[in-house]
């Protein structure tokens, strides 16, 4: 097989659509035929993977931005979607302002006044929406206004993930250390049932094609060179009359709200969201996956993160200890001898090239 | 003289040391604007402090306006554009899309989440003119050395840059190259004003319309090639950095 010609072809507008329609065919119509319903939940949760990975390709490899702490909007989202699925349940046994189970065994007796507007769906989905994003808004803001960039920014990041999970595991009003678990029901919807759960990962795979879309449109635009030119050479942006921090802190945001929709997700799928799932080390795993596929390509943080994922389920099962070192070794040999991650293979022609002629 | 910036007093310090130190400089419309210098001479410092790269004392004016204090984004869409002694082009983006994002500082939310459909006149125009018609598609890092400095001017004159600040154009330039350069200066300088950081003397000589010398932050003369190359002190400081560049390779 040649890529030249296929990739030249995915470029075309027909080539755009056939692209969805084929991902489409593979989601909706083969991985529902062919899995059974607890592999098709796991591909579920391994889409929520991939849907912070597309955010992070556009953050990290169109802007150059290293997201070290996705973690932090993916617990966003999650924890905001089970917050409310707590309520429902707790609504659905004891009626209106009932207390949700795991409080009652903590000895809560009264419902903390910030959960009370999280009976509400509509108010819920617009805060995983729009809270997670606005703390983007304002965090990108004070931090590339200063011109933070490069390792500082991703220490950064990852040390606020870490300290996001920290905080989450003294709010036992949120569950501590063990988490928001045991939901009942989603939007109305038995969780126990396997046409729902089915239902769930419908909707994670049409989040994922959304997202993905949104983030091509977002490449093919003239905002996307733009975020490309910045990270190249930001200096040049600036003294070309744009603010920089603007270019960056959009990116970011998106990034973000991605991650927060993936969480919002990920709670039904798994039915658990625990500072374990959020913290640094979950935050690194985003990163993988989104490296080893490719982060400047759009399908490749996808591809990857369902790889890393698949592979971690699979093989850690059989060999638990070697899997880590293994993990850590393919890192290391994509980051040395293919930095450009898996899909820079398909590439024809490398992206830089020497200059024909050396500078004086 | 049609003046477009007036630097009165500039002063800049670096932890106690002066790389400028009470520079007056006006930058009028019609000229190309040399400053030489030995090195060490404050050009490239008075050019990041005009920009909004460093911090200085003293009054930038540029059609009326004090652009001190203001961040570089905004002095650069006040019509004051700078080049970098290394090109700084978008490696990976094409020679279209470079001069594309120059020319659209100004551009609306709504516009820049769309797709560019078309070129822009004035891009089409600046390719041509920077004798880049050919390579609209080319990545701008596959370009000769001399094609990214003319890319660089191209993408400040399509962002209407009216003030140029062009920090050693020339280079690493072949001969033919440097003509090429000194004839486009004089011709976008016709209703713009040209300043050039520049080390090569006969490309000085040969283009200049005016000449300022710089000489340990602090301007030492300035006025026509022939004024300046005449000057005493001039030839002192030039002479003498060449007899002590002469007495270090002897000893």
């Amino acid at each position: 097989m040649s890529p030249a010609p296929v990739r030249m072809f995915l470029k075309t507008r027909l080539g755009t659509w056939t692209g969805f329609g084929a991902a489409a065919i593979v989601l909706f119509g083969l991985a529902p035929l062919l899995l059974s319903g607890f592999r098709l939940g796991l591909l579920a949760q391994f889409i929520c993977y991939a849907i912070v990975a597309v955010g992070i390709g556009l953050a990290w490899g169109r802007g150059g931005m290293l997201t070290l702490g996705q973690g932090v909007f993916f617990g966003m989202g999650a924890y905001l979607m089970a917050m409310h699925l707590k309520m429902a349940d707790a609504e659905f046994r004891n009626g209106p302002g009932a207390v949700p189970d795991f409080m009652e065994l903590a000895g809560i007796r009264e419902l903390p006044a910030y959960w009370a507007p999280f009976s509400s769906p509509a108010f819920t989905i617009a805060m995983i929406l729009l809270l997670p994003t606005a703390f983007a808004v304002l965090l990108g803001l004070a931090v590339f206004k200063r011109r933070v960039k490069g390792a500082y920014f991703a220490i950064l990041s990852q040390a606020l993930a870490g300290a996001f999970a920290i905080l989450l595991i003294g709010q036992q009003s949120l569950g501590g250390f063990n988490g928001l678990s045991r939901f009942q029901y989603f939007f109305g919807f038995t969780l126990a049932d396997p046409v729902n759960q089915q239902m769930l990962y419908f909707i994670a795979a049409g989040v994922l094609l959304a997202v993905v879309a949104i983030a091509l449109q977002l490449r093919r635009s003239r905002y996307g060179e733009l975020l490309v030119a910045v990270r190249d050479a930001e200096e040049r942006v600036r003294f070309l009359g744009y603010d920089a921090a603007n270019v960056k802190v959009v990116a970011y945001a998106v990034a973000a709200l991605f991650a927060s929709v993936a969480g919002a997700v990920f709670v039904p799928v798994v039915g658990i969201i625990s500072p374990a799932s959020i913290g640094i080390v979950p935050s690194i795993m985003f990163i993988l996956g989104v490296a080893i596929g490719g982060r400047a390509s759009l399908v490749g943080p996808v591809v990857g993160a369902l790889a890393v994922a698949w592979a971690q389920t699979a093989l850690s099962e059989q060999f638990p200890s070697a899997w880590t070192y293994a993990q850590g070794l393919l890192f290391i040999a994509i980051i040395a001898l293919l930095p450009g991650g898996i899909a820079s293979v398909f590439k024809r022609f490398p992206t830089k090239r020497t200059p024909v002629e050396a500078a004086a | 003289m049609n003046t477009a910036l007036s630097c009165k007093h500039i002063e800049v310090d670096f932890d106690g040391f002066k790389a400028v130190s009470g520079v007056d400089l006006e930058l009028a419309r019609g000229e190309v604007h040399f400053l030489i210098g030995p090195n060490g001479a404050g050009k490239t410092t008075l050019v990041d402090a005009i920009t909004g790269l460093a911090k200085y004392s003293g009054s930038v004016v540029k059609d009326g306006e004090e652009l001190r204090g203001k961040k570089v984004h905004h002095i650069a869409r006040r019509g004051i554009g700078r080049t970098f002694q290394t090109a700084q082009v978008f490696d990976n983006l094409t020679v279209a899309q470079n001069l594309d994002i120059a020319a659209g500082a100004g551009r609306s939310p709504w516009t820049l989440l769309r797709r560019r459909r078309h070129l822009p006149q004035n891009v089409v125009d600046t390719m041509a003119r920077i004798g880049l018609a050919d390579h609209a598609d080319t990545p701008a890092g596959v370009l000769a050395h001399g094609q990214k400095q003319w890319l660089e001017i191209g993408m400040l004159l399509v962002g209407d840059a009216d003030v140029l600040l062009l920090d050693e154009p020339i280079a690493g330039m072949g001969h033919d190259e440097r003509e090429t350069t000194g004839r486009l200066l004089h011709d976008i300088a016709a209703d713009r004003a040209v300043a050039v950081v520049e080390h090569d003397m006969d490309f000085m000589r040969a283009f200049a319309s005016r000449v300022t010398v710089l000489h340990a932050g602090a301007v030492l003369a300035s006025g026509s090639v022939d004024e300046v190359s005449n000057d005493p002190r001039v030839q002192e400081v030039y002479l003498g950095t060449a007899k002590e560049a002469a007495d270090a390779a002897t000893a």
